[in-house]
């Protein structure tokens, strides 16, 4: 039978999937760790909407916090979705503004001074993104450029030098560990467990930060196609706003999707992809599945492989000898 | 044979910035991606270190494995570059 992109939905077993979570959920929040509801950053998107319905499902709506943690940066809608999820669910939620604290450590400095070493002029008023080369037009290793606005809408860009660019991302980073960190707090002060929100895509590909939003007790999505986590977002009622909203990264200034800063493809691809490589399904009859050639499914299936090769250190925790010989 | 001067530079470069995990088979053909010697940081510090040591500019549409992905490909396309 030829590979079909739906092969990986759930189909009518999205209902018993909910409920298969929300009992591991129980069990382990409550049974293992002790931890009596859940914490997790609200962003407006399908993601942390479908967790937080989970939890909301699994403990009850009084047992979960989510949190508003926006910055200077955020997108415009993103603050009403989360509010407007919240609301529906009837959970509680505290509202953080996170900018002073990104402020404060340097966030925004150390990467404006990165970029300036490439865009003098880079100021106030500008915005940036760091944007990928399409893995679809050509075999072009995947390298960053650098890309900013005037304040009067003049666009430039550069490649970034190592230096710039490991310094760029290293200070944006500061958003994902700051939001974890008043996670963290938020837990501990009501003897919750954080929810972490990452799907299998952003898992397995490693799209997170290392101690930032890769950071969590319990992460209830981490086995799901995005495919898949739309499905459960339209079996628990999210509202149509929310799972209609394309997938951001919501960490640049510029608008940015998800495919110009991680992936090869969108998501409805790579939920195929990846699928098609753990299952062995050959690259030609991806291609047909997807309308692209078999040379492109195969440079998405090295990059599927290189992401991996990265993820390991993402996703290693600390290592420790064992105690000297007596 | 005389080798390369620029075989030596690269492969000096490479051994002093990544890490090979088997550097005894490790030779000029060798891929880079392949053995995970390098990811896609080490093809930036790469063409960075290229484009300083030979005063090339690398057009983005040179940074393709044909070029970057061992030390023959990257001596053969300064080599290129140069002439």
């Amino acid at each position: 039978m030829a590979f079909r992109t739906d092969q990986l939905l759930l189909g009518d077993r999205a209902d018993a999937e909910i409920e298969r979570i929300c009992a591991w959920l129980r069990d382990t929040v409550l049974g293992t760790l002790k931890r009596r509801g859940a914490v997790l950053g609200l962003s407006g998107g399908i993601d942390s909407s479908v967790v937080a319905a989970l939890c909301a499902r699994a403990f009850g709506p009084d047992k979960v916090v989510g949190l508003f943690m926006n910055e200077a940066e955020s997108a415009d809608d993103t603050a009403r979705l989360s509010r407007l999820l919240a609301t529906h669910l009837g959970i509680a939620t505290v509202d953080e503004d996170i900018s002073p604290l990104l402020a404060a450590a340097g966030c925004y400095a150390r990467r404006d001074q990165a970029i300036r070493t490439l865009i003098p002029r880079y100021g106030a008023g500008w915005k940036c993104k760091i944007v990928l080369p399409s893995l679809l037009d050509s075999d072009r290793y995947r390298i960053f450029t650098l890309v900013v606005r005037s304040p009067d809408g003049e666009d430039l860009s550069a490649r970034m030098p190592p230096a710039v660019y490991l310094q760029v991302v290293a200070a944006t980073s500061f958003k994902q560990r700051t939001r974890k960190m008043l996670e963290y707090f938020h837990a501990d002060r009501l003897l919750y467990a954080v929810a972490g929100t990452p799907n299998l895509l952003e898992y397995d590909q490693g799209f997170f930060v290392k101690n930032g939003d890769g950071a969590a007790d319990v992460k209830p999505i981490a086995h799901l196609y995005k495919a898949q986590v739309y499905e459960l977002a339209a079996a628990l009622g999210v509202p149509g706003e929310i799972r209609a909203r394309p997938p951001t990264t919501d960490t640049y200034s510029l608008p940015q999707s998800q495919e110009e800063f991680y992936f090869s493809l969108p998501y409805q691809g790579m939920d195929a992809c990846l699928y098609a490589k753990d299952h062995g399904v050959p690259a030609a009859e991806v291609a047909g599945a997807l309308g692209l050639t078999v040379e492109q499914i195969e440079r998405v299936y090295r990059d599927i492989d290189a992401k991996r090769a990265a993820a390991r250190y993402l996703h290693a925790p600390p290592f420790v000898l064992s105690p000297p010989a007596p | 044979m005389i080798d390369d001067p620029v075989k030596l530079r690269l492969r000096a470069f490479v051994a002093k910035n990544f890490h090979l995990p088997d550097p005894d088979s490790f030779d000029d053909m060798t891929s880079f991606i392949d053995r995970g010697v390098i990811d896609s940081t080490g093809v930036l510090e790469l063409v960075t270190f290229v484009e300083a040591e030979y005063g090339l500019a690398v057009a983005d549409d040179e940074i393709v494995p044909a070029n970057f992905d061992s030390i023959s490909a990257l001596a053969g396309f300064v080599a290129r570059k140069r002439s």
